[in-house]
């Protein structure tokens, strides 16, 4: 520990206001907080609040001028680190820069033409540099997605790329094409083409993971006697058997009928939710029903009623 | 960890209620919440405690203070941003572009 006299850069036999000047004025200079990214301030304001802790108390400058205690230990109660919290990012709090990012423009001012903004020095060409890696959004249909297609898409600089989406592809998935983003100078290599997948939202398929839901509406006579239905699937209209008495809501699946194979993953399965449809008013049906007399009078509720 | 005014204000030996109120009316610290039900996070607890220093150590007064705070929130938030770039730098540059890039600055800050 460096003698605390030194430290504050006063005479030993300076008045308590002396110090408090002298802290003061070192403080100013040496506050973390106001030199984020100094380690040396950090380091010097240590010592500088350590030596003033000492100094400024008159009994513990009296110890230590006796020689009763040494200046170790004299270290103030670890404050909170204003730096610390506005370096990350709850510092936003206290941003007065543009709310919702910078963008070219904002970031022009300080790094000149390398963002997009106008004028500016050209980059030096002195030395070889990889071409950059290029980003781009490429929006696929649901069953495009699925399924695996191709898709043509034509660059900004007027280059067309065949882009194969593969079967099972997910939102956000991102395909690197190599070679395909911008050149390379002083003979560096090209940059890759990043390709995002948007996937649209299909009417009545849903994704789960592998499996894929739909909700199949059937009319009355298929619910309560059964039979085969044609059942829209990713690759096309399949038969399904619908079992008779089969309730609005039954879950029925089709294995293997989901996304189809990809590496690593196995087929999944599509799950159809039957709904039963009544349809159009029909006078026979209401007068059946009006005359119906069940052999089960169920209240279709009671589960629901159990309930607290 | 969030804090309530009144231990905030048991925290900081001296530490004016009067004075934290008006810190609070002028947007200096920006606790959430409303009058009376403050809830100040690390970082406007960390806040304080700079403003405080800033007030009876480094003797800046109420008059000065805004000019401060300002300037270092403009540094802080160049800082952040600076990160971000850096950041984002490290996520699309190939690395003898960022080699390239590091040997550039430190070519053109040296002093």
């Amino acid at each position: 520990m460096d003698d605390p006299y030194k430290t504050l850069g006063v005479a030993r036999d300076a008045s308590q206001d002396a110090i408090r000047q002298a802290y003061r004025k070192l403080a100013k200079k040496h506050h973390p907080d106001l030199n984020p990214g100094s380690a040396k301030a950090e380091e010097q304001f240590k010592k500088i609040a350590a030596a003033n802790g000492l100094l400024s108390d008159p009994d513990k400058r009296g110890q230590y001028d006796r020689g009763e205690i040494d200046a170790a230990g004299q270290e103030r109660a670890q404050r909170p680190s204003y730096r610390e919290h506005a370096d990350g990012d709850p510092g936003r709090r206290y941003s007065q820069g543009p709310q919702g990012g910078w963008g070219a423009d904002d970031l022009g001012d300080i790094f000149g033409s390398m963002f997009g903004g106008g004028g500016g020095r050209r980059p030096s060409a002195s030395y070889r540099s990889d071409g950059d890696d290029q980003r781009y959004v490429l929006t696929a249909e649901f069953l495009e997605a699925v399924n695996g297609a191709t898709r043509r898409l034509t660059l900004p600089d007027g280059r067309v790329l065949d882009v194969k989406i593969p079967a099972g592809a997910t939102e956000g998935l991102v395909m690197r094409l190599r070679g395909q983003g911008g050149p390379g100078s002083n003979g560096g290599a090209a940059g890759d083409a990043l390709i995002e997948i948007h996937v649209t939202p299909h009417p009545f398929f849903e994704r789960s993971g592998q499996d894929i839901r739909l909700v199949l509406p059937v009319s009355l006579t298929e619910a309560v006697l059964g039979g085969p239905v044609e059942v829209r699937t990713p690759r096309g209209p399949v038969k399904m058997q619908i079992p008779p008495d089969s309730d609005s809501g039954t879950e029925l699946r089709l294995r293997g009928r989901g996304v189809p194979p990809s590496k690593g993953k196995a087929a999944g399965d599509l799950y159809a939710t039957l709904r039963v449809v009544i349809g159009k008013p029909d006078t026979a049906l209401t007068d059946f029903i009006r005359d119906w007399k069940p052999h089960d009078c169920l209240n279709p509720r009671v589960k629901m009623e159990a309930v607290p | 960890m969030m804090m309530s005014f009144d231990v905030l204000i048991t925290q900081i030996d001296g530490l004016d209620p009067d004075a934290l109120m008006r810190w609070i009316a002028n947007e200096w610290v920006r606790p959430e919440g409303r009058a009376g039900h403050y809830l100040f996070q690390e970082i406007d607890v960390a806040r304080v405690h700079l403003i405080y220093e800033l007030r009876e150590e480094m003797e800046v007064d109420e008059v000065a203070l805004p000019v401060v705070l300002s300037l270092l929130d403009q540094v802080y938030d160049l800082r952040r941003r600076v990160k971000a770039i850096g950041e984002a730098l490290g996520e699309v540059a190939a690395k003898d572009v960022r080699q390239a890039i590091s040997d550039q600055v430190a070519e053109k800050t040296r002093s």
